[in-house]
């Protein structure tokens, strides 16, 4: 969870004024990185620190991803800003894991030099890499003998639990729901499974897909 | 020391309830939070007869300085409580107030029972305002109804009890009396005011359970008022709370006839806020 240490809220409409969830992008030996798009008053606010400017974080909190399944290979596919959560996983499982990558168009591609490989690209547009969806690098891409670890917005996390549901391939989807507190403390931020709502804060973000009907569900993304 | 209904607390700081869930932040934060408690008592989630799995998502809207929730009460239930939450509840080093609510006497009166027949629960406060249930708006409304809760449960159990207010009432101090009459320990107020927002782009209600509770600092002067109103009606201990966020405001709670405050939405952005604040309170006010 991040805040600004000065003015957090006295924004547009009085906000922001709970922190926001972000996962970090990149932990080094003294530093975080995190990715940010200004989509509202709080990641606004984020935006405008500028060095020495004091930031209050609380964490790391939740459940992260898991390891493949023995004898499969990773397959690391992100969408837009859900890319972040990938570059800290490919940190960890070695540059040459194969990394898919969707944005709407190269000016919102910055993400992809950052990854180790050569990440396949794809955007709306065709302005940088592939005119396609991720989702359809992905259909290229899988076969049994694979992991995928997905993290991007609600539409493509769906159609990615969809293509591997019928793969019979094993997902793991970072999700992402309004959260308070990050804790578990306020039960704000619940996911539907199929055994009931989960706390994604304390019990996720990372969420086994078969556990899910749907990774599209009331509230998600936002 | 504080004395809540006979119960002694190294000071006056609370949560409210539903605001700090102890044992999933025993996880997230290991032991480390027991040594540094945030509050001098606890107060438990609501818990109800049934298990409740809560509202539908979303349950969360952020409002000017405040937040508005549609939590729905989500539960483990009376027996899931006492069996499974209540043991961890009991390592913390504080006094638990365990809270409840029922959708009718008969279940209120079983909830009161059975927490008070356990030696780790040291008060019961009953939540007759959470206006995400129907029936909670209902009986903390209305000073008669939430008279008559309080009568029949107040002869099951020897522990202090605490009916919580709402402030979606005509007139909060009008039920506090009733409460005290009634044979209540101390009220505790105040509760989220309804509230509810608008999906931007449907133009239809965000939250799943169409209306919410509003809390934080955008309602804070609302409290101060009606814990003022409350505290020169009755002669019971009132518990205030309502957009705490220092210091400055627990001590302005006080001022206003608190006995003690409750910290709510501010530990949402800081779990150690009720640290924080306790240790503020103990300064002298910076003019």
């Amino acid at each position: 969870m991040l805040s600004t240490a000065e003015r957090w809220g006295g924004g547009e409409d009085e906000r922001p004024y709970l922190p926001r969830a972000f996962s970090y992008a990149r932990a080094r030996e003294g530093e975080l990185s995190f990715l940010a798009e200004t989509v509202g008053p709080g990641t606004r606010r984020l935006a405008e620190l500028r060095p020495g400017d004091g930031l209050e974080l609380l964490g790391p909190l939740g459940v992260g991803w898991r390891p493949p399944l023995a004898g499969t290979r990773p397959l690391l596919v992100g969408g837009g800003i859900g890319t972040a959560p990938l570059l800290c996983w490919q940190d960890e499982l070695g540059p040459d894991t194969t990394v898919l990558l969707g944005f709407r168009s190269a000016a919102h591609a910055q993400a992809a030099t950052l990854f180790g490989g050569e990440p396949a690209v794809a955007t709306d547009d065709g302005s940088a890499g592939r005119q396609a969806l991720v989702t359809d690098l992905l259909r290229e891409e899988l076969d049994g003998s694979a992991t995928v670890f997905a993290c991007g917005p609600p539409a493509m996390l769906e159609a990615v639990r969809a293509i591997c549901a019928d793969a019979g391939v094993p997902a793991q989807l970072a999700l992402e729901s309004g959260m308070a507190c990050g804790f578990g403390a306020c039960f704000g931020c619940v996911v539907p499974t199929k055994e009931g709502y989960v706390r994604l804060c304390v019990d996720g973000p990372v969420l086994a897909a078969e556990e899910l009907e749907s990774a599209l569900f009331p509230g998600a993304g936002h | 020391m504080t004395d809540l209904c006979g119960v002694q607390l190294a000071g006056p700081v609370l949560n409210g309830s539903g605001t700090f869930d102890a044992i999933a932040a025993r996880r997230a934060f290991g032991d480390a939070l027991l040594e540094r408690f945030p509050f001098h008592a606890f107060v438990s989630k609501t818990i109800t007869l049934a298990p409740r799995e809560g509202n539908p998502p979303p349950r969360l809207w952020e409002t000017p300085g405040g937040l508005i929730n549609s939590i729905g009460l989500p539960n483990k239930g009376l027996e899931g409580f006492l069996a499974h939450d209540l043991p961890e509840l009991a390592e913390l080093p504080v006094p638990l107030i365990v809270s409840v609510m029922g959708f009718s006497r008969e279940e209120l009166a079983r909830l009161v029972q059975r927490t008070g027949e356990r030696d780790e629960v040291a008060l019961i406060e009953l939540n007759v305002s959470c206006p995400n249930v129907e029936t909670g708006l209902v009986m903390g409304a209305d000073p008669a109804e939430t008279a008559h809760a309080v009568e029949h449960v107040r002869p099951l159990t020897d522990r202090p009890l605490i009916v919580k207010l709402t402030p979606n009432a005509t007139d909060p101090a009008a039920v506090a009396r009733a409460a005290e009459e009634a044979g209540a320990d101390a009220v505790s107020l105040i509760n989220t005011l309804k509230g509810m927002a608008l999906d931007p782009r449907t133009r239809q209600p965000w939250l799943g359970g169409t209306t919410g509770g509003v809390s934080g600092p955008a309602v804070r002067a609302i409290a101060l008022e009606q814990v003022r109103a409350v505290a020169a009606a009755v002669g019971i201990p009132v518990i205030g709370m309502g957009g705490i966020a220092s210091g400055r405001h627990a001590s302005d709670f006080l001022s206003a006839g608190a006995a003690c405050v409750a910290v709510g939405t501010e530990n949402f952005r800081d779990p150690a806020a009720g640290v924080r604040i306790a240790a503020e309170l103990g300064k002298p006010a910076a003019v």
